[in-house]
C-alpha cells in the first residue's frame, strides 16, 4: 500500500525531526528540524484527507510562525552553537520519566477513544463523498461560517489583542 | 490497525517529545518551539477524530493555529523584552519571581 509507505516515511520524519529539535545545539538547526517535523505532519494530514488543513499548516506554521521564530533568533543574535543547554542528569531522568508517563497516559486514553469512537463513526466512504460534494475547502468553511461564526470572529479579536500586546511588549522604552 | 490508530500513536509520541523538550532545555526560544510541536500534535489528534466524529473538528484546528500564532507573537515579544534586561534567554536565570 502506497499510503502506508508514505505514512511510515512521514512518521519517521516527524519523530526524527522532533527528537533532533530537542537535542540540537544551535537554535537555528533546532528550528529547521522543527520545520521538517511540521512538513511531515502536513503530509500526514494529507493522508488523513485533510488537504486544506495540510496546506494551511504548511503556510501558517512552517512558513509564517517559524519565520517569526527565526527572526527573533537572528534579532537576539543567538544563531551560534553554544555549549549544549540540556539540564543535568537528575533533571534528565525526571524529564524522560514525565514524558514517558505522558505518552503512556495518552496512549491508553487515545486507544480507548479510537476503539469506541471509530466504531460508531462515519467511514472512509462518507469522508470521500463529503470531499467530493463540497470540496476540500468547503468541508472546513461550511461549519466554520455557519455553526462557528462567533468563535471565528472572536479569534480575530484575539489576534488583534496579540498584535497590540506584542508591539507594546517589544517596544523600546521612551528615553 | 489502520492509519488512524497509528496517527494517534504518532501524535501521543510527538506530544511526549515536546514535553521532554520543555523539561530538558534551558533556552527559552527552544522551549517555545517545543510548545508549538505539542500544539501541532494536538492538531493531528483533532484531524484523526474529525474523520469519525464529524468534520467540525477541523475548524478547531484553525482555532488552535490562531491561538498558536497569537501565543508565539506575544511570547517572543516577552522574550525580546527580557533579553533587553538580562542579555540572555536562559530560563534558569529568570528567577525573580521564584520562591
Amino acid at each position: 500500500m502506497i499510503a502506508d509507505f508514505f505514512f511510515v516515511l512521514f512518521a519517521v520524519m516527524a519523530i526524527g525531526g522532533a527528537i533532533s529539535m530537542v537535542l540540537a545545539r544551535n537554535p537555528v538547526a533546532s528550528l529547521l528540524y522543527l520545520v521538517v517535523a511540521f512538513f511531515a505532519l502536513s503530509g500526514t494530514f494529507v493522508l488523513l484527507d485533510a488537504h486544506f488543513i495540510a496546506a494551511v499548516n504548511l503556510i501558517v506554521y512552517a512558513g509564517a510562525i517559524m519565520v517569526l521564530f527565526l527572526f527573533v533568533i537572528m534579532l537576539l543574535n543567538l544563531g551560534r552553537s553554544e555549549k549544549v543547554d540540556l539540564r543535568g542528569p537528575l533533571n534528565r531522568i525526571v524529564a524522560i520519566t514525565v514524558a514517558g508517563a505522558f505518552f503512556a497516559l495518552l496512549f491508553v486514553a487515545l486507544s480507548a477513544g479510537s476503539q469506541t469512537e471509530m466504531a460508531g463513526g462515519m467511514g472512509q466512504a462518507t469522508v470521500d463523498a463529503m470531499l467530493q460534494s463540497r470540496g476540500a475547502v468547503g468541508v472546513v468553511a461550511d461549519p466554520m461560517f455557519r455553526s462557528y461564526l462567533v468563535p471565528f470572529e472572536i479569534t480575530s479579536l484575539l489576534l488583534l489583542a496579540a498584535i497590540v500586546g506584542a508591539i507594546v511588549l517589544a517596544r523600546r522604552r521612551a528615553p | 490497525m489502520n492509519i488512524e490508530t497509528y496517527s494517534l500513536i504518532l501524535s501521543a509520541l510527538l506530544f511526549a517529545i515536546g514535553t521532554a523538550g520543555v523539561l530538558l532545555r534551558r533556552n527559552a526560544i527552544i522551549i517555545f518551539m517545543c510548545i508549538e510541536l505539542m500544539l501541532n500534535a494536538v492538531n493531528l489528534t483533532l484531524v484523526v477524530f474529525s474523520r469519525s466524529l464529524g468534520i467540525e473538528a477541523q475548524v478547531f484546528v484553525f482555532f488552535v493555529m490562531a491561538v498558536a500564532a497569537a501565543e508565539a507573537a506575544v511570547g517572543l515579544a516577552i522574550i525580546i523584552a527580557i533579553f533587553r534586561h538580562y542579555e540572555l534567554v536562559d530560563v534558569d536565570r529568570f528567577n525573580l519571581l521564584k520562591w
